[in-house]
């Protein structure tokens, strides 16, 4: 990085700190906290559109929907996260390349099982092994957004499920009196309505999020959590410009700085949503605001 | 070997009871279910036992959280901070690094670095934090008639808060607190997995999911099982907590109670 | 000469195969050194990689390094996310059940020991082991105290602060760690658990372990490989082929 770092060895006190907190794997390190907030940014809204299918599918009139809803909501809850994401990436990994191999080699002759092996012809293969490194990665993180998403998706069903039977009743009537179909009534009455009941739960739901994300590292992501373990473990001079002794105490201090700094914003942005939220509602807080307002 | 000779061989394995050595070779279902099963009497007791103290803690750390003085409410809107804002496998890793240089100062901290003792103090400490704020929210919720009332029956002080104050907000919390407990027993998978050692090949459901899945190379059958357990466990203190549900709300009208059930809410 | 012609052919049939198998995933545990870890400039190296590189030249294959996770190395090797395993894997029985391995490219080593003092009691002290590894296996089946940590790293911590009397674990890796640290010592016991090193494949991919094995047999003979050995301090050396 700087051009002193030339030979670590000969540095002492600061300077070789600033040349030690810039080699390539703390850079890579620095880099993993953008890529958990981007998981983060980007698992939220997949995980509500599973929640909100989940809840939708558990509302339905029609029986089979409806219990297929209710079923996904309840078992995925009752299972600790790190069992699913201990075998959850390679069985969605395996299952998008089936289907692959039976669209893509319909000639294809020999068993997709061998054995122990899993073997789909070249074509299927995701991504294809001619890709280039990037692909893998973005793969590999498209994979652990889809885990997390169909775990957490289970608890935002559940939350949305409530949410969605928390709203007046008399509103659907009203609705309904107006001549709206029951369609309509749902979209147009129901999820607008919904959100503000919801928010306690969805708020508490992005906090348990947040504070998965160590396991990131279960689902193939060289995440925060992965590099400060490398980082802090003892190196011998052996193997690094930069030996040093079991600092992963720093590096973790360092993480806990983090979640602790992410877990007050949250708090704070979510306060402000209730509030900008409760406007307008038939809720108790929303007719203190009307009332404050006239 | 049949399969009622492996559980009586290895279903205490977990405590150290049975057979000395694991498996090693032909690994069947049932050696996979019983260990695994043996495993859940670690969790269970985790999660039993850090839930029944962190329930006092909890009620403490709530009245610290609404109290009009700061020296009892800084400490305590803190302690739920730093327990609520950071994941448990820090808190973990923390606590072990932390025992492990009170034992150096002195003796009595051995026991500390063992899974069962020191393991439970985070998991007691992570639970009061969590149950604590949903107490605190119960507490502000309160009805005010419900106080009111108390005031004119002439109820103050410790009478007021255990015969009103204290029933209600339970009554209040009760939904979230069960998701809290769901909660905990999953988070107690996490001793082994990072925070904790297994001494002697003794460990949770998760240990000895992933030994097999170590061992048989596929994933697919151990972590099943154990989901398997889970849901079982869960189901258990729903329906646990249903019955203390019942038992809080018996006062209520028919009509009431039935509204109670279905607003239990996911908050964490 | 004869023998020459032979290796020439063999090339040529490697190439032509190479052509085929366009670009091989080399899956490591990066973790591990000597064998793989990443440098400061958080690139794979150490003995493997070197290794790995100079097959790959030598039986003429573009090949591209993966880090994945020890514990679900082996599941994601068959599911067909990468197409070999280079990271110190020793040779067991219950692995080649579900995977092949090529020929070994380093012989067996012992396990060793290391603690504060050379005269520990192992069996009526605490000995200390990384989760799932063949030494903490060993360590069990003799009876003796068991603690198991999820990384090695954590082993040797407990061994410093007194939480274990001794760390079971690769000699390879506990030599340099002994070495620069005036704490700790290496006893002069050793076990001799575990077999060689090689590097595994899918069992349905036997032309690529061919071609890897003929490669690892002619670095072996012309002794590039134990020169590689030696550069890394891995393990003993073979002798002559």
């Amino acid at each position: 990085m700087f051009e002193f770092c030339t030979d670590p060895a000969s540095l002492e006190g600061l300077s070789w700190l600033a040349c030690y907190l810039t080699t390539g794997k703390h850079m890579a390190f620095y880099a993993s906290f953008g890529t958990v907030l981007l998981l983060l940014a980007v698992i939220l809204p997949t995980s509500l559109l599973f929640g909100f299918a989940g809840a939708s599918a558990a509302r339905s009139r029609f029986w089979p929907l409806s219990i297929l809803g209710k079923t996904y909501s309840a078992i995925v809850r009752g299972v600790p996260d790190i069992a699913f994401f201990l075998f959850f990436v390679i069985a969605l990994d395996q299952a998008f390349e089936y289907v692959r191999h039976r669209a893509l080699c319909p000639d294809w002759s020999e068993p997709v099982r061998q054995g122990n092996d899993f073997v789909v012809c070249t074509a299927a293969k995701l991504p294809l092994s001619t890709s280039p490194a990037w692909m893998h990665d973005a793969y590999a993180f498209f994979l652990a957004v889809l885990t997390f998403a169909i775990v957490y998706g289970a608890f935002a069903a559940q939350v949305l499920y409530g949410a969605m039977r928390a709203v007046p009743r008399a509103q659907i009537e009203t609705a309904e009196a107006y001549g709206m179909s029951h369609a309509q009534a749902f979209w147009r009455i129901l999820v607008p309505q919904m959100w503000i009941y919801a928010l306690p739960g969805l708020g508490n739901l992005w906090m348990i999020m947040v504070k998965a994300t160590p396991l990131l590292f279960l689902l193939g992501i060289q995440d925060i959590v992965y590099w400060a373990r490398d980082l802090g473990g003892t190196k011998q001079a052996r193997f690094t410009d930069y030996p040093h002794g079991d600092w992963r105490m720093y590096y973790f201090g360092a993480l806990l700085v983090f979640y602790l700094t992410l877990t007050w914003v949250s708090e704070k942005v979510l306060d402000r949503l209730t509030r900008r939220l409760s406007h307008g509602q038939a809720t108790a807080a929303g007719e203190a605001m009307r009332r404050a307002g006239a | 070997m049949s399969c009622l000779q492996t559980i009586a061989d290895y279903g205490l394995r977990s405590i150290g009871i049975g057979e000395r050595l694991l498996p090693r070779s032909d690994f069947t279902l049932c050696q996979q279910f019983t260990l695994i099963g043996s495993g859940m009497i670690w969790n269970i007791y985790f999660g039993v036992m850090a839930l029944a103290a962190g329930f006092f803690l909890a009620t403490v750390l709530a009245l610290g959280k609404g109290s009009r003085h700061r020296i009892a409410r800084k400490p305590a809107e803190w302690f739920i901070f730093i327990f609520r804002g950071s994941p448990l496998f820090i808190q973990f890793f923390f606590a072990y690094f932390t025992f492990l240089s009170l034992k150096g100062v002195s003796p009595v901290f051995d026991p500390f670095t063992a899974a069962w003792l020191g393991a439970l103090i985070v998991l007691f400490f992570n639970t009061s934090a969590y149950t604590g704020e949903i107490f605190h929210g119960a507490l502000k919720s309160i009805p005010k008639g419900d106080l009111e009332a108390a005031d004119a029956y002439g109820l103050s002080g410790w009478a007021r808060f255990r015969r009103i104050t204290f029933p209600t907000m339970l009554r209040l919390a009760w939904p979230a607190y069960t998701n809290e407990a769901i909660f905990l027993f999953h988070a107690t998978t996490l001793v082994f997995f990072s925070g904790f050692p297994a001494w002697q090949q003794r460990g949770d459901a998760l240990y000895y999911a992933k030994f097999f899945a170590d061992k048989t190379f596929n994933p697919f059958v151990p972590y099943p099982i154990l989901a398997f357990y889970f849901i079982l466990l869960t189901l258990a203190v729903i329906a646990l907590y249903g019955f203390a549900n019942r038992y809080l709300n018996r006062h209520l009208p028919q009509e009431a109670r039935r509204r109670l059930r279905i607003r239990l809410n996911l908050i964490r | 000469m004869n023998k020459l012609i032979l290796t020439a052919a063999s090339l040529a049939l490697v190439a032509s195969t190479a052509m085929a198998q366009d670009v091989v995933r080399m899956g490591t545990e990066g973790a591990y050194p000597p064998w793989n870890y990443l440098d400061d400039d958080g690139n794979i190296a150490g003995f493997e990689r070197d290794l790995g590189d100079e097959l790959c030249a030598r039986a003429e294959l573009t090949c591209e390094w993966v880090v994945n996770d020890w514990d679900s190395i082996i599941p994601n090797l068959v599911s067909g996310n990468y197409d070999t395993i280079i990271a110190g894997m020793s040779i067991t029985p219950e692995r080649a059940e579900v995977i092949a391995f090529t020929q070994e490219y380093t012989p067996p080593d012992p396990s060793a020991y290391i603690a504060l003092t050379d005269d520990v009691d192992l069996a009526g002290g605490v000995v200390a082991a990384q989760t799932g590894t063949i030494q903490a296996a060993f360590v069990a089946d003799q009876g003796w105290t068991l603690v198991e940590f999820a990384t090695p790293e954590e082993t040797i911590s407990a061994v410093r602060s007194g939480e274990a009397d001794a760390v079971l674990a690769d000699k390879s890796y506990l030599e340099p760690i002994a070495a620069e640290d005036d704490g700790l010592v290496l006893l002069a016991r050793e076990e001799q658990i575990g077999g060689g090193v090689g590097m595994g494949l899918r069992q349905s991919d036997d032309e690529l372990r061919e071609t890897f094995d003929a490669v690892i047999g002619e670095m072996k003979c012309d002794g590039s490989l134990n020169a590689l050995i030696e550069k890394w301090d891995v393990a003993s050396t073979f002798g002559d082929c």
